[in-house]
């Protein structure tokens, strides 16, 4: 009982929800990254690892240009450069996924696996090195004036803070606290849902991970879309592991820093029933539940159970669709195989 | 070259492998006709529509459309040349609806504008007598609905030239009668039609003239008007081939299996078997002949307990227990099997059913004898010596018994395939398309270990393609069309011309004669 009441008061106090958006934002990054990829046939379970290089790349281009241009430093180019990079990191893991998987025809979970594999290592990898280069005992990479410039808020911001209304100050602490990452997801997911739903590319890119048969017989060049769809959900959950570093821990880069987010994505894309619109809610929810535990003033055990529900939700969805049997809810038709056109 | 030519066709040859699946063909079709491609199962109708439509290239020959020579490289290609092919198999996405699979891969503005589309494809509907609701997703469709969204869909893309492979093999006859109605209207609007067919009723009915393909090769082009049933079957099935089979008479006395009114329906819920009845006798081979899909694989299925049975029933004589009759609708396949009925069913992909393409030939024989013994663990050596006897025996060429058998070639799977189920001693051994692709010696090996079998008394029951083969080797043969028995004759005093005839019957006709047979 005592534990709903904490959760509860939890619930409603502002740090929560601001810490349950950061989270969220970072997963819808990865869920949206992961449904283009899933649109197009290609079940990317590099993911988790994808986000990893996307984020070490913030932080290695953010610490290059912290460290060799800090006499003149200039938050735009400082987004600039770590964004590049991290795009550039990112689209390598991508690249590498999508050659196995389409040019090679190998086995996408496999793949997907690896590539998870490598990209938390190689990113623990770069982090651990820059980290010693730094010289804070090696544990972490700081490049807290990057981290600053991401969080740069909207400039309506400031007076609503500064204001002596308790009311706006809560809406401006709730909607308004944070840097433009997070607003550019928002408006990507209803930008996808558009793209998915109204136009010809989404159309087609639909058709090749239902069909790619039938697309190809339409003359839909299925290979061209599965390499760009991947490799652009590759770029846009690389940004969701750099926003996580950005902006939820303020540039500031451990190993293993992301922790089991990238999964968390990827459980989100089952829980939106692959709609970008639904993940909008979704990653609110999921990220509540994430941050729950860790406000609650419970024991250690106890957070461990509460980190589990979002897990659980995913399963009761699962559940429930497989029941109602809605042929919209399910996965695109042909995900996680690869595509020859001889068998046709 | 007239201007009324809308493609034609010089000398077009296409090899897989060793087989000439087309050969020095011409063809020519015009502007506002309906021309009709008529050939047995693997005369390469479909192999010379998948040059025009850019899924093969042709190895020779040249193609011309609207008198230009032109070079289909793939089915894009073929689309901006105005040329559409309606598969069998119809190439739609399930979850989308029939306007977003109309416009599927066209380019235009990158916001799809619904409207016009809709307008575009009502008037397209009007024009040619088409009934369809844009809005509706494929997976509600019927697959004449389903049908009907693929013409549309090469007419929106403004298709000139338009083949439909076997587009009756899926619709009920009011369903085809609708659609020749759409072709006609189609034709008179210029658009140049090839269907291929094997259903003789259709080519005098809908077409204007037609194309006769035997064994890969063009054998003539004749005005429909010209034409009758009998011409027809003539230049299909060609003069008989003498094969030089060797056949012992057959000394069976016992009947193994007694099958009587057997209907079973099809995955779309069509009859496949409809008051299908005859009898197997042991120590004789029933061919059963007929055109692809007229229920050979739902009957040698519904016997094997494959297939569920709507009525009628099978009764298999037990030499075991006395030839004491006993039912076999209802039992299992398991059961089915251990009575010592045995199905070895070579699909086209050869290693779809009944063989495991990556283990090797081992453990392909154990599949069917790792139930057996009391041990917890399973018996490897017999199955071992088995494969060992079977390489030796039927010539197996593979490098060894532990090779995964999807790297044998085809004639190889298929010996291994049939000798496992020989070496089972069946009673009853049904075999479908056991020589399919194979060349002629390996064919000979089977035949011969068909007819071993037969002098050993089993019964034999044999799933042909090739007339030729079926005249030579089988007893009896039983002939299905439509899922309905049109004949049971004596393989020995009967004619090519007489099969074919009865593989292309019309119901009518069907109903009359099945009258005559029961006053008999």
């Amino acid at each position: 009982m005592d534990y709903i009441i904490s959760a509860i008061t939890t619930i409603f106090s502002t740090s929560f929800v601001t810490m349950a958006i950061t989270k969220g934002i970072s997963l819808l990054y990865g869920a949206l990254g992961e449904m283009m990829t899933e649109k197009a046939g290609n079940m990317n379970l590099g993911i988790p690892g994808i986000m990893y290089m996307g984020a070490v790349g913030g932080i290695f281009g953010a610490y290059m240009y912290e460290n060799n241009w800090s006499s003149s430093f200039s938050p735009f180019l400082a987004i600039l450069v770590a964004l590049a990079f991290c795009l550039l990191f990112s689209m390598l893991g991508g690249l590498i996924y999508s050659f196995l998987t389409i040019t090679l025809k190998a086995n996408q979970n496999v793949t997907g696996l690896a590539l998870t594999t490598f990209g938390t290592g190689f990113a623990n990898f770069l982090g651990g090195s820059l980290a010693k280069l730094s010289g804070n005992d090696g544990l972490a990479v700081v490049v807290r004036k990057t981290g600053k410039a991401f969080k740069t808020t909207l400039p309506f911001y400031e007076p609503m803070a500064n204001s002596n209304s308790g009311f706006l100050k809560t809406v401006g602490e709730v909607l308004f606290s944070y840097g433009f990452l997070t607003y550019v997801c928002i408006a990507l997911a209803i930008g996808l849902a558009f793209v998915f739903n109204r136009t010809r590319w989404g159309l087609n890119l639909r058709a090749v991970g239902e069909n790619p048969g039938a697309a190809d017989a339409a003359g839909v060049n299925v290979n061209a879309y599965k390499y760009i769809a991947t490799m652009a959900g590759s770029a846009v959950a690389g940004i969701g592991g750099m926003y996580f570093v950005m902006e939820r821990i303020s540039g500031v880069w451990q190993n293993n820093a992301l922790g089991d987010t990238g999964w968390l994505a990827v459980a989100l894309v089952i829980f939106a029933l692959w709609r970008p619109g639904r993940a909008i809610w979704g990653s609110l929810l999921f990220g509540g539940l994430c941050v729950l535990g860790t406000c609650m003033n419970v024991p250690d055990q106890t957070k461990e159970i509460v980190r589990m529900l979002p897990y659980i939700m995913t399963v009761l969805v699962l559940v429930v669709t497989s029941l109602r049997k809605r042929r919209e809810d399910q996965p695109p038709q042909s995900l996680g195989l690869s595509y020859f056109r001889e068998e046709r | 070259m007239s201007d009324n030519t809308a493609i034609k066709l010089v000398n077009i040859s296409k090899s897989f492998g060793s087989v000439k699946a087309n050969y020095k063909i011409n063809l020519e079709v015009r502007k506002g006709e309906i021309l009709s491609l008529l050939g047995e199962n693997g005369s390469g109708k479909t192999t010379l529509m998948n040059m025009i439509s850019g899924i093969y290239f042709p190895d020779e020959g040249s193609i011309y459309v609207d008198g230009q020579e032109v070079c289909i490289r793939s089915p894009r290609d073929a689309f901006d040349l105005g040329i559409g092919m309606i598969h069998q198999h119809f190439k739609l996405v399930d979850v989308l609806t029939a306007a977003q699979n109309i416009v599927l891969g066209l380019k235009g503005k990158a916001v799809l504008d619904e409207k016009s589309i809709e307008n575009k494809i009502a008037d397209l509907c009007a024009k040619y007598g088409f009934e369809l609701e844009p809005h509706k997703k494929i997976y509600d469709m019927s697959v004449s609905e389903k049908q009907t969204v693929e013409i549309v869909k090469m007419l929106y893309r403004g298709a000139n030239i338009l083949i439909l492979d076997e587009p009756t093999a899926v619709l009920t006859p009011q369903e085809a009668d609708r659609l020749f109605e759409v072709l006609r209207n189609m034709r008179n609007d210029g658009k140049a039609i090839i269907i291929i067919t094997h259903k003789l009723n259709e080519v005098l009915s809908v077409s204007d003239r037609v194309s006769i393909l035997r064994k890969g090769e063009n054998v003539g082009t004749i005005d429909t008007a010209n034409a009758t049933e009998m011409t027809l079957t003539e230049m299909m099935v060609g003069k008989k081939v003498e094969l030089d089979i060797a056949r012992p008479e057959p000394k069976g006395d016992i009947k193994r299996v007694e099958v009587k009114n057997l209907t079973c329906l099809n995955k779309y819920g069509y009859k496949a078997l409809d008051d299908v009845s005859f009898d197997v006798w042991g120590g004789e081979i029933l061919g059963i002949a007929g055109v692809a899909g007229s229920g050979q694989k739902e009957l040698l299925e519904a016997i094997a307990g494959l297939q569920p049975v709507q009525e009628g029933s099978i009764v298999y004589f037990d030499p075991e227990k006395d030839n004491q009759p006993s039912q076999l609708v209802g039992k299992t396949p398991r059961e089915i099997k251990e009575l010592g009925v045995h199905l070895s069913f070579v699909p086209e992909d050869r290693l779809g059913m009944g063989l495991v393409g990556s283990m090797g030939m081992s453990d392909n024989m154990m599949l069917r004898s790792y139930r057996q013994g009391k041990s917890a663990f399973t018996d490897r050596r017999s199955p071992k010596a088995l494969a060992e006897d079977i390489k030796e025996r039927l010539e197996v060429v593979t490098p060894g018994i532990s090779t995964p058998v999807r790297k044998l070639s085809g004639g190889n799977v298929q010996k291994v395939l049939v000798g496992r189920e020989i070496a089972a001693a069946p009673t009853v051994l049904m075999t479908a398309y056991a020589v399919r692709g194979l060349d002629i010696n390996t064919s000979y090996t089977i035949y011969h270990l068909l007819n071993e079998q037969k002098e050993k008394g089993v019964a034999v029951v044999f799933v042909g393609e090739d007339l030729d083969v079926l005249l030579g080797l089988a007893d009896r043969i039983l002939v299905l069309c439509d899922g309905q028995v049109t004949g049971i004759v004596d393989a020995r005093n009967t004619t090519k011309e007489a099969i074919g005839l009865m593989m292309t019957k019309q119901n009518n006709e069907i109903t009359e004669k099945g009258g005559e047979a029961e006053h008999e």
